[in-house]
């Protein structure tokens, strides 16, 4: 395999204005041009200029990760498309909110998982727990796999939000 | 005293701030949702709406018209149908890069997501198939955004633009003040200067080849007539060959000893070998789409590529390109002439000659050499009799989709851009009868004729009634060989012989429908006739149907058969394929 075949994934930041319709146009180009979404956020970031920030995390050879940022770039409410995964070292952060039900041994061994994990009890009943994990994808996925044994009953996920590090602007 | 009310309307508003934008007519469709704006036109006289039958159609025509003039063609249809109806066309302009404006009624905004009657979610529908759209939800930004729309079609790479106009902002009332500047997009900006550095390597690159070509597009149309002004400049400085797309017709004289014609699926066999054979490769404004590679993987497999394009996402989408520039086609024309010019380079000449020598005698195969005989009228003959002519006069063509529109690309010789509109990119039948009112209104004089086939033509037959109507005396050239001929060669080639559904059982009598709409209907079936027949045609000033009878079985050569490489053409009946198709082939379209 040479390295143009190779898959690899990448978190792009897309700066937009902030209009009806625009996460619709992002997402259409991606499912009507065939690419893959693994995680996507969308805020607004700032009020007075009315812009959002889209965080994509996408999968692709280099040329169709090429293709995918061209062609967000070319939306034309679309202000700047970075690839922080090729553009210097970054940080990425997710958020999770991860329910468990319990009693017992189960309860008091998801209790002490969380504290390893730093995740905050944000909702508690006699019989379970809800948490507040943050951290990169790795760090969130593996605290939700230890909870599937300790009674996990639901997960909400934000998706993927990430910046470069250092002190530039998008 | 009370505050004075504001005098216009927001359909007022609208069509002067059309006027403002130097439109110059409106085609479209009337419906409940634009009755606004149909009155507020049916009170003006400087901005005639002109109407046609069918939204399609309405889009075609602006497409036709914008084509033809390098100006932003405007299309007007209301809700609901009247918008699903245009999608065709906004696809169309899109897949072809035509600036195009498209209003469209929509239901007022408090019914909006009620399904009320002609409701459609017209943002949501056309968002795939324009390069922008908005909803306009208050009459204040009703001026803006028609401005706004103009600048964004005509910007950087051309396309269509739908403005959604509920009709109580249509109703409501605003002033109207005209821009003090040109109105832009508060940030799209398409980079149309080329990076210096970029062409200063593109300039040696060329300099250095040995075995060069040229391959130009639409993108060199749409920088406008100068750009092509500036390609012959440069070309004819290098000395180099040059074949060009199907969008690009034009952009290069035909009758150049430089010009190899066009190349792809049905290009020339010297263009498409030159392509194949040749060490560096000049795209200017084309986006390597599949018609014209063929087999990727063998797509000129020795070359050096340049492309110049103006949508960066063109570049490396299909073929990986050595020096890709970002630039508008005229600006990085002038920009290699003036390197070119200042350096003065030694071009290997010895080589250039050897490489022109190997061009010759492809050229030498003469692949569009065809048999006419006494009896049947081939269509390749057809159209070199309807070339002889017009060949004097100020005449514009449009097609329809199919073998008469490979034909007319091949048989037809075009000198100058802007003189021939086809659907390159969709390939909708239908198009060309439409597209031809949109020429005619913008060149009265002209001569403009649709070469149309017999199954294209009833896709928008209807729009005969509006040819009457404004009595363009537009010409319907029909190749009629009573299949889907296109269809029909694939089937021949690709499926057994097996004839599925090409084979149009009825069809009408096409001089009578003619006459029926008020048109002249003429038909010729005798090879001796035809120049009469074409003769006659363009005598009378009025709209013509020629129905010619051609030679039912006659396939378009040359042709790359699908998933098969530049150097694995077909020449002509008698030629078969090297290998069977492959099934990677017969999956391609």
């Amino acid at each position: 395999m040479s390295p143009s075949d190779l898959v690899a994934s990448h978190t792009i930041s897309v700066l937009v204005d902030n209009e009806p319709g625009i996460l619709a146009r992002v997402v259409g180009l991606f499912s009507g041009r065939g690419y893959n979404i693994e995680s996507l956020t969308v805020a607004e970031t700032d009020a007075k200029e009315n812009l959002s920030r889209i965080t994509i995390v996408t999968k692709g050879t280099p040329m169709i990760i090429e293709q995918i940022k061209a062609q967000l770039d070319r939306l034309v409410p679309v202000h700047r498309v970075r690839d922080l995964t090729v553009e210097g070292p970054h940080i990425e952060r997710e958020l999770a909110l991860v329910k468990v039900r319990g009693t017992g041994d189960k309860r008091v061994e998801a209790l002490r998982l969380a504290d390893v994990f730093r995740a905050k009890v944000i909702d508690a009943k006699t019989d379970s727990f809800v948490f507040e994990v943050t951290g990169n994808s790795d760090k969130v996925q593996t605290f939700v796999g230890l909870m599937e044994g300790l009674g996990l009953v639901d997960v909400g996920r934000t998706g993927i939000v990430a910046m470069s590090r250092g002190g530039e602007a998008l | 005293m009370k505050p004075e009310e504001p005098a216009t309307t927001g359909a007022d508003l609208l069509v002067k701030a059309l006027i403002d934008e130097e439109v110059e007519v409106v085609f479209g469709y009337p419906g409940g949702a634009v009755l606004p704006i149909y009155d507020s036109l049916f009170k003006q006289n400087r901005l005639p709406p002109f109407l046609l039958h069918h939204e399609q159609a309405a889009v075609h025509a602006a497409e036709g018209y914008a084509r033809s003039t390098g100006k932003v063609g405007v299309v007007l249809v209301t809700s609901g149908p009247g918008a699903t109806n245009a999608v065709t066309g906004l696809t169309d302009a899109l897949m072809d890069s035509i600036p195009v404006v498209c209003l469209t009624g929509q239901v007022p905004t408090h019914l909006i997501g009620n399904d009320a009657f002609q409701e459609a979610d017209t943002t949501g529908i056309t968002r795939p198939c324009t390069k922008h759209n908005y909803l306009v939800k208050a009459v204040s930004a009703l001026a803006r955004t028609v401005h706004e729309a103009f600048y964004v079609a005509r910007s950087g790479r051309p396309g269509p633009v739908v403005i959604d106009l509920p009709k109580d902002v249509l109703m409501n009332k605003y002033d109207y003040v005209a821009p003090d500047k040109p109105v832009q997009h508060k940030s799209y900006r398409p980079q149309v200067k080329p990076e210096l550095a970029r062409i200063e390597q593109a300039i040696e690159l060329i300099a250095g080849a040995k075995k060069p070509v040229f391959y130009t597009g639409g993108g060199v149309v749409n920088s406008g007539p100068k750009a092509s002004k500036l390609l012959a400049q440069f070309v004819h400085l290098t000395g180099y060959p040059i074949t060009n797309t199907l969008m690009g017709l034009g952009t290069f004289p035909a009758s150049d000893k430089q010009f190899l014609g066009m190349l792809g699926m049905h290009g020339t066999y010297e263009a498409n070998l030159a392509m194949y054979h040749c060490d560096v490769l000049i795209n200017i404004g084309a986006r390597f789409d599949d018609r014209i590679t063929g087999k990727l993987t063998e797509f000129s497999p020795h070359s050096k590529k340049i492309h110049i394009d103006i949508d960066p996402s063109s570049i490396n989408k299909n073929v990986r390109v050595d020096l890709p520039i970002v630039g508008d086609a005229g600006h990085a024309l002038q920009e290699l002439i003036r390197v070119w010019k200042a350096r003065q380079p030694r071009t290997d000449l010895k080589a250039l000659k050897a490489w022109w020598v190997e061009i010759d005698g492809w050229r030498g195969r003469n692949c569009l050499a065809y048999k006419q005989d006494n009896e049947t009228i081939k269509p390749q003959y057809a159209l070199e009799r309807l070339y002889h002519h017009i060949k004097d006069r100020d005449h514009y063509i449009t097609t329809e989709v199919g073998q008469h529109q490979m034909w007319a690309a091949q048989f037809l010789k075009f000198e100058q851009p802007n003189r021939w509109m086809t659907s390159g990119g969709l390939g909708t039948m239908g198009y060309g009868l439409p597209a031809a009112m949109g020429v005619q209104i913008a060149h009265p004089e002209a001569l403009v004729i649709d070469v149309a086939g017999e199954a294209s033509i009833m896709m928008n037959i209807q729009e005969l009634s509006t040819v009457a109507q404004y009595r363009l005396p537009v010409k319907i050239f029909i190749l009629n060989n009573q299949y889907m001929g296109m269809v029909r060669q694939w089937q021949e080639l690709l499926h057994g012989g097996r004839y599925s559904e090409s084979y149009m059982e009825s069809l009408p009598d096409f001089v009578k429908l003619a006459e029926a709409f008020g048109a002249v209907g003429l038909r010729c079936h005798e090879p001796a006739k035809l120049d009469e027949t074409i003769k006659e045609m363009i005598g009378v000033n009025r709209p013509v149907v020629v129905d010619v009878l051609v030679d039912k079985t006659e396939n378009c050569f040359p042709m790359i058969p699908s998933g098969a490489a530049h150097n694995d053409m077909l020449l002509g009946p008698d030629d078969k394929a090297a290998k069977p198709t492959s099934e990677e082939g017969m999956v391609l379209v």
